[in-house]
C-alpha cells in the first residue's frame, strides 16, 4: 500500500502539499509524482493496493479521513477519471509525467530510462543518430518548427575544439507551460535527449537555461543531474564509453526575448539578452564563439522514445510534415484544461471538444488562441483545420510553443489583441526601431480604440505598422509581433469597428461601457454605498440615478445589487 | 560645486559581497549569475552593491546597471517581507485578472512595483507562473494561489497580515 500525491507547481496550487501534511500526519508514507497533466483535478491522490491504482481527484482537505477510511475497508472508487483523460491522448513526451516519481532516478530506470542513451553509446555513431533522427522527421517544438537533425548535422559539422548543448527552458510565452511540467515531471527524460544531442554534435559540455519563475522545475533538475552524475550518465567516459559530457543549470532572469537562440546565448555570456543578425548561426559561432546547439525542451525529451523505437514509429503519427505528437497547454474558457498531448494533425475542434470537453459553462464559442504573443486567434469556421505546423501558419497562428487558449463570448478580441501587443512592446528589447517603436504605436492605436477615441483610418493605420514591423525587425520577437492583431483584424474585424462606433459587445473595455439603473430598483442604497466616485444618487426606497460623468465603470455597483436593477450596456 | 546625486544613496553592508566577489573570475563567471546572488543577500540591487560589483569584477558601472535594467528578475528598489507576483499570463487574462489586479492594488494601497507602507508588501505583475489551468493565479514569497477572485485576495492578504501580528 502507498500513497502518491500529485506534486508539480500546479498540484501544490491547488493545495497538494495541505493533503500530503495530512497523510502524514496520520502516518502514511507519501509518495511524489509530477504533474500528470489534468490540472482541472488537481489535487490528484493515488492509493497504490496491489498492482493497482486507485485514483481521487479534486481532493479537499476534508476528504482526507474518508480516503483513509477507504484505505482502511479496501473499498475504492471505480471510476479513474485521470486514467479515461489520458487514453484520449497519445503519450511520448508526457508518457512518465505523473506516473513516477521525478526526484527518483531509479524509477526512470524502471521505466526503461537510459536505455536509449546505452544503446547510442554501443552501437551508434553520431551520424548514425542524426540519420535516425532526421528519418524520424522530428522538427523543434519551441516555436519555429526547424527540422532538429538539421541542426544537429550543422553543430556536428562545425570545427572546433569545443562544443556546447544548451537547452531552452526560457518558456516565455504566457500561457504554455509544458516545459514546467516535463522539468518538473520527468527530468531525466531531458538530460537523456541532451547527452544523446551532445553525442550527435560532439559537444562536453552542456547548459539548460531555466526560467527563474520556475524554482521546483530548478530544485528537480538540479536533483536529477546530480542522480545521473552519480550512476556514470553525466561526467567522464560516460558508460564505459570515451565520452565525456557536463550538465549545468543556469537560471533565466526574466526577459521573453531570450527565447530567441542568439539572445539566449548573450545572456549566457552574462550581457543583456538581446539578438543578433545571422549568420553566423549558433551552430557555427555560439555561446563564447563555440559551436552551440540549442533545442527546445520538449524536443529533446522526444529524443529517447525516439532511439528506443526508432524514426518510422515516430514518422508513422502524424500528418503530412509534422510528425509525432504535440504537447498543448489548454487553457481559458475550457473545461477540462490542462496540459494534452496529441497526435500531430488531429483537428482543433477534437482537441478543444473530445479532450477538452468544450467550453465552461457551455457559452458559445468565439476563438482559440495559438502560438501566444507570436500567434493568433482562430474563429470557429477554422476549428477543423488540423494541428500541424503548416496548416496553423495558414491561418495566420502559429503552432508556437503550444499555448491553447480558448474563449468564448465573454472575451473581447480587440483587448486580446492589446493584451499580447502590451506583453510584445514591454518585451521588445529595444535593438529594431521599428519593433520598439511601432509596437509602442501600435498599442497607442489600440489603446484608442478600446477608449472609444479610434477612427475608421486606424484601422488602416494598424495594418500597415503590423507589415512593417514584421519586415522591419531582425528577430523572431518583433517579426511575429503584431500575429495577434493582423488575424483579429482578419477574423473579428467587425468588432473593431464596434468599438470605433462605442461598442464593445463582450462588455471587457470599461470606457465603452454604461451602467443604468432600472425602473425595478427598490432604492435599498446597497450601490450608492459601494459606488467608490459617489455617482450614485438617490433617496431610500425611490429609485437611484448613476452620474455619468462621475462613473468610472468599475463594476462595483453591479456586482453589489441584488435585485439586477442595474444593466451594463 | 560637487555632484551631489550620490547623496540620497542608501548604506549598505558591503562586506556581506566579498565572499561572492572573492570567487568571480572573468573566464567562468556570469554577471547576471553575480546580480542573482547579490539579490539574493539584500533582497534587491542597492545602488552601493552595483558599484562595488563593477569595481570588484571590473566590468564598466554602465554595463552591470545595463544588465540590471534589462532583466524583469532584478529590483533597483527595496521589497516588502512578502513578495506577491500577480499572474499575467494569457490564461489569467481570460480568466480575470483584471480584477484581481484591481482588489490587490486597493486593499494594499500601492501601486505595481511599490511597496506597502509598512514594508510588509511588494506587490509586482510577472508574465506567466505555468499554473495556466488554475488561472488567475499568485504567488507570495514561494506560495501559489490558485483559482483566484477578488474576495479570495482580500482573505489571504488579511491572513498574512494576522499571522504577522502575532
Amino acid at each position: 500500500m502507498k500513497i502518491v500525491v500529485g506534486g508539480g507547481s500546479c498540484g501544490l496550487a491547488a493545495g497538494a502539499d495541505f493533503i500530503i501534511e495530512q497523510f502524514k500526519e496520520e502516518g502514511f508514507d507519501v509518495g511524489l509524482t509530477g504533474c500528470i497533466g489534468t490540472c482541472y483535478l488537481e489535487p490528484i491522490v493515488e492509493v497504490h493496493h496491489k498492482d493497482k491504482i486507485h485514483r481521487y481527484t479534486n481532493v479537499f482537505k476534508d476528504q482526507v479521513d474518508q480516503i483513509i477510511m477507504d484505505i482502511k475497508c479496501l473499498e475504492f472508487p471505480l471510476e479513474d477519471l485521470v486514467t479515461n483523460e489520458i487514453n484520449k491522448q497519445s503519450r511520448i513526451v508526457l508518457k512518465n509525467c505523473g506516473i513516477i516519481n521525478p526526484e527518483s532516478i531509479d524509477d526512470y530506470l524502471h521505466k526503461s530510462g537510459y536505455q536509449a542513451l546505452e544503446k547510442v553509446l554501443s552501437y551508434m555513431t553520431p551520424q548514425g543518430v542524426i540519420k535516425l533522427i532526421k528519418k524520424s522527421g522530428l522538427r523543434g517544438r519551441g516555436g519555429a518548427g526547424f527540422p532538429t537533425w538539421f541542426k544537429w548535422q550543422a553543430a556536428h559539422d562545425s570545427l572546433g575544439d569545443k562544443k556546447f548543448m544548451v537547452c531552452n527552458a526560457d518558456e516565455g510565452d504566457p500561457g504554455a507551460f509544458m516545459d514546467r511540467s516535463v522539468l518538473e515531471g520527468d527530468p531525466h527524460s531531458l538530460i537523456e535527449g541532451m547527452i544523446i544531442g551532445a553525442y550527435a554534435i560532439g559537444a562536453s559540455k552542456g547548459c539548460v537555461y531555466v526560467r527563474a519563475e520556475y524554482p521546483l522545475a530548478i530544485k528537480r533538475l538540479e536533483i536529477a543531474i546530480d542522480q545521473a552524475e552519480r550512476r556514470g550518465y553525466l561526467g567522464e567516459n560516460i558508460l564505459g564509453s570515451d565520452f565525456n559530457f557536463k550538465l549545468h543549470i543556469k537560471a533565466g532572469a526574466g526577459a521573453f526575448v531570450c527565447g530567441e537562440e542568439t539572445a539566449l546565448i548573450a545572456s549566457l555570456e552574462g550581457e543583456r539578452g538581446m539578438p543578433r543578425l545571422k549568420p553566423p548561426f549558433p551552430a557555427q559561432k555560439g555561446y563564447k564563439d563555440y559551436p552551440t546547439n540549442i533545442n527546445n525542451v520538449e524536443t529533446l525529451a522526444n529524443i529517447p522514445w525516439i532511439i528506443s523505437k526508432g524514426g518510422d514509429a515516430f514518422s508513422k503519427i502524424g500528418y503530412k510534415k509534422s510528425y509525432g505528437t504535440k504537447v498543448f497547454a489548454l487553457t481559458g474558457k475550457v473545461k477540462n484544461g490542462g496540459l494534452v498531448e496529441v497526435p500531430m494533425g488531429m483537428t482543433l475542434r477534437e482537441v478543444i471538444y473530445t479532450i477538452g470537453g468544450g467550453i465552461k459553462d457551455n457559452k458559445p464559442f468565439k476563438a482559440v488562441q495559438l502560438g501566444g504573443p507570436s500567434g493568433g486567434c482562430i474563429p470557429e469556421s477554422l476549428l477543423d483545420t488540423p494541428v500541424a505546423y503548416e496548416n496553423i501558419n495558414k491561418t495566420g497562428a502559429i503552432v508556437g510553443s503550444g499555448g491553447m487558449v480558448v474563449m468564448d463570448n465573454s472575451t473581447c478580441m480587440v483587448s486580446m489583441a492589446k493584451f499580447f501587443l502590451e506583453f510584445t512592446c514591454h518585451e521588445s528589447c529595444g535593438k529594431c526601431t521599428y519593433c520598439r517603436i511601432g509596437t509602442r504605436q501600435m498599442l497607442e492605436i489600440l489603446n484608442r480604440i478600446t477608449n472609444g477615441k479610434g477612427s475608421s483610418s486606424d484601422i488602416e493605420l494598424l495594418e500597415d505598422l503590423s507589415y512593417k514591423v514584421k519586415e522591419g525587425s531582425m528577430c523572431g520577437l518583433g517579426q511575429t509581433a503584431p500575429n495577434p492583431v493582423l488575424t483579429t483584424l482578419k477574423y473579428f474585424k467587425h468588432e473593431y469597428l464596434e468599438h470605433i462606433e462605442g461598442k464593445c459587445k463582450a462588455g471587457v473595455c470599461g470606457a465603452l461601457l454604461k451602467y443604468e439603473i432600472i425602473d425595478t430598483c427598490l432604492g435599498c442604497t446597497v450601490c450608492k454605498k459601494a459606488c467608490p466616485t459617489s455617482a450614485i444618487t438617490g433617496q431610500l426606497k425611490k429609485v437611484h440615478e448613476i452620474d455619468q460623468d462621475k462613473c468610472i465603470k468599475c463594476g462595483h455597483c453591479i456586482d453589489k445589487c441584488k435585485f439586477g436593477a442595474i444593466l451594463r450596456r | 560645486m560637487s555632484c551631489s546625486c550620490t547623496n540620497n544613496i542608501e548604506e549598505i553592508d558591503l562586506n556581506l559581497l566579498s565572499d561572492l566577489l572573492k570567487t568571480y573570475n572573468s573566464e567562468n563567471s556570469n554577471l547576471i549569475t553575480v546580480l542573482q546572488q547579490v539579490q539574493d543577500i539584500y533582497g534587491y540591487l542597492p545602488r552601493k552593491a552595483l558599484y562595488e560589483v563593477a569595481k570588484v569584477t571590473g566590468i564598466k558601472e554602465a554595463k552591470v546597471y545595463g544588465v540590471a535594467t534589462f532583466y524583469s528578475q532584478f529590483r533597483l528598489k527595496p521589497v516588502g517581507k512578502h513578495l506577491i507576483m500577480l499572474c499575467q499570463g494569457t490564461a489569467c487574462h481570460v480568466n480575470g485578472s483584471a480584477m484581481v489586479e484591481v482588489a490587490l492594488k486597493e486593499i494594499l494601497g500601492v501601486h505595481e512595483g511599490d511597496m506597502t507602507l509598512d514594508g510588509m508588501f511588494t506587490y509586482i505583475n510577472v508574465a506567466c507562473l505555468g499554473c495556466c489551468s488554475l488561472a488567475p493565479v499568485m504567488m507570495i514569497d514561494d506560495q501559489t494561489y490558485a483559482n483566484l477572485t477578488p474576495g479570495l485576495i482580500k482573505g489571504i492578504i488579511e491572513d498574512i497580515r494576522l499571522e504577522e501580528a502575532i
